[in-house]
């Protein structure tokens, strides 16, 4: 078996057995949605014009919340050090860790998002563009998140510099997804927008790891 | 011409220099005993013989070529144990040798085998969160066993271990250096390795100075197995 898929069972059998970054991201992401018509109230057609930001920008804070995990329990326990040292190249296994961590935490996002937008008044026709953007932009939060949470390892209160470091990073996947959806609202050509967020997930896809990967090696110095 | 040499060995931590002018040379079949107070650089040492860290002066050479020159061939031939075991509670005993096992190009057959050598077999299928420190030590050693590696480098591996875990691991000593292995242990207990050569890192510290805290104190504490270590 490569270590690549050696990587993501393991890394999916622990999420599994674990479940609670999985779930605690995603409830977050429900939950945080759900309580702005309580601040905002409940105008329909507030809410249909505000929706898309704010899916957006809290799918973007839910990737953030498990974020700073993804090297850390490896780092503590002696893991990341083993990894290191196996005969493997290292941005494979970030990938994997990545690809895992997008799998449990990203995708739930990207299911749940279309029932939250009807519960905020969206059109059926922008929900597709919509989970489309989502689906294309979520793997790059976890890959450019996954940078940041590199960086950090050994620092006190990663978790926060984590946000620090990663948030401006995520306003280019931020504009391009809530453009998508606009664009489709305002009958746009979406196609556009969809693809300008591939082409950052194929940027993040072919650098983050290599940029994971140098950053894991200093860290173990 | 030995397989494994370092010269003339620098190590710093921090702003802290822990060892200089470190030599060894080490031939097949042979181990290395490394020796000195906590904090004396032994755990340094095996991180710069592990290519985990860069020496501030000197230069590890195995078969003659700089270590730093082809890292991922080295850490092809070597096993390194650390202070931590690596073990993740959620996964089963198997399952986490297993993995390693797999990173290492061998399959789970492998995995179940060493585990059988630690005598944790009867485990295999239970999570590694209700073991003992002792056992997670054992399911640590597995992994030496699990893949057949040219060089070991073992940072106290006795800490927690029982008589007969103890006997275990000095039979695969004999057996890793029968078959050609190189050994290089860090120690406070006395184990039994024939011949073996011994290294007391306090005669390469510097004259002063060297009375600052180091990891090695801080895990001490940390790990809570004082009364298992006993000072040599």
């Amino acid at each position: 078996m490569s270590p690549f898929l050696a990587v993501l069972r393991r890394e999916l059998r622990l999420a599994q057995r674990q479940g609670s970054d999985s779930l605690v991201a995603l409830l977050f992401f429900v939950l945080a949605v759900l309580i702005v018509p309580f601040g905002v109230g409940p105008d329909p057609d507030l809410l249909r014009t505000v929706a898309p930001g704010l899916i957006w920008v809290m799918a973007l804070l839910a990737a953030l919340l498990s974020m700073d995990r993804l090297f850390l329990a490896d780092h503590e326990d002696g893991s990341l050090e083993l990894i290191l040292l196996s005969p493997h190249p290292l941005e494979s296994v970030v990938l994997a860790k990545c690809l895992a961590h997008w799998l449990t935490t990203g995708l739930p996002v990207v299911v749940a998002a279309p029932l939250l937008g009807l519960m905020l008044n969206m059109d059926a026709t922008s929900l597709v563009p919509l989970v489309a953007a989502l689906a294309l932009g979520t793997p790059t939060l976890t890959l450019v998140g996954a940078i940041g949470a590199a960086l950090v390892l050994g620092a006190r209160r990663g978790g926060v510099l984590v946000s620090l470091l990663v948030l401006p990073l995520y306003i280019p996947v931020l504009i391009f997804g809530v453009a998508a959806v606009d664009a489709a609202i305002h009958d746009f050509p979406v196609r556009p927008h969809l693809l300008i967020e591939a082409a950052i997930l194929l940027a993040a896809l072919a650098l983050a790891p290599w940029a994971c990967a140098g950053a894991l090696r200093h860290a173990a110095e | 011409m030995a397989i494994f040499a370092g010269r003339n060995l620098t190590c710093t931590r921090g702003e802290r220099l822990v060892f200089r002018g470190l030599d060894f040379a080490l031939d097949e079949g042979e181990a290395l005993i490394l020796l000195g107070p906590n904090g004396s650089g032994k755990s340094s040492l095996l991180r710069l013989m592990a290519a985990l860290a860069a020496p501030a002066g000197g230069a590890l050479l195995w078969h003659d070529a700089d270590l730093r020159a082809d890292r991922a061939g080295h850490f092809e031939r070597l096993h390194y144990l650390g202070h931590a075991d690596a073990v993740k509670p959620a996964l089963t005993v198997v399952e986490n040798l297993g993995f390693w096992a797999r990173l290492h190009g061998t399959d789970e057959a492998a995995a179940r085998r060493a585990l059988e050598r630690v005598a944790l077999d009867s485990l295999a299928d239970t999570p590694t969160r209700y073991l003992s420190a002792g056992q997670r030590r054992r399911l640590a050693i597995a992994r030496l066993f699990a893949a057949p590696k040219p060089l070991w480098l073992l940072d106290e591996p006795s800490v927690g271990l029982d008589n007969a875990a103890l006997e275990t691991l000095e039979h695969g000593f004999a057996e890793h250096r029968a078959g050609g292995g190189i050994i290089v242990v860090a120690t406070h207990t006395a184990l039994d390795l024939p011949a073996a050569e011994s290294l007391v890192l306090a005669d390469f510290a510097p004259e002063a100075g060297a009375d600052l805290l180091d990891d090695d104190d801080l895990e001490w504490v940390e790990d809570g197995t004082e009364d298992e270590r006993t000072e040599p």
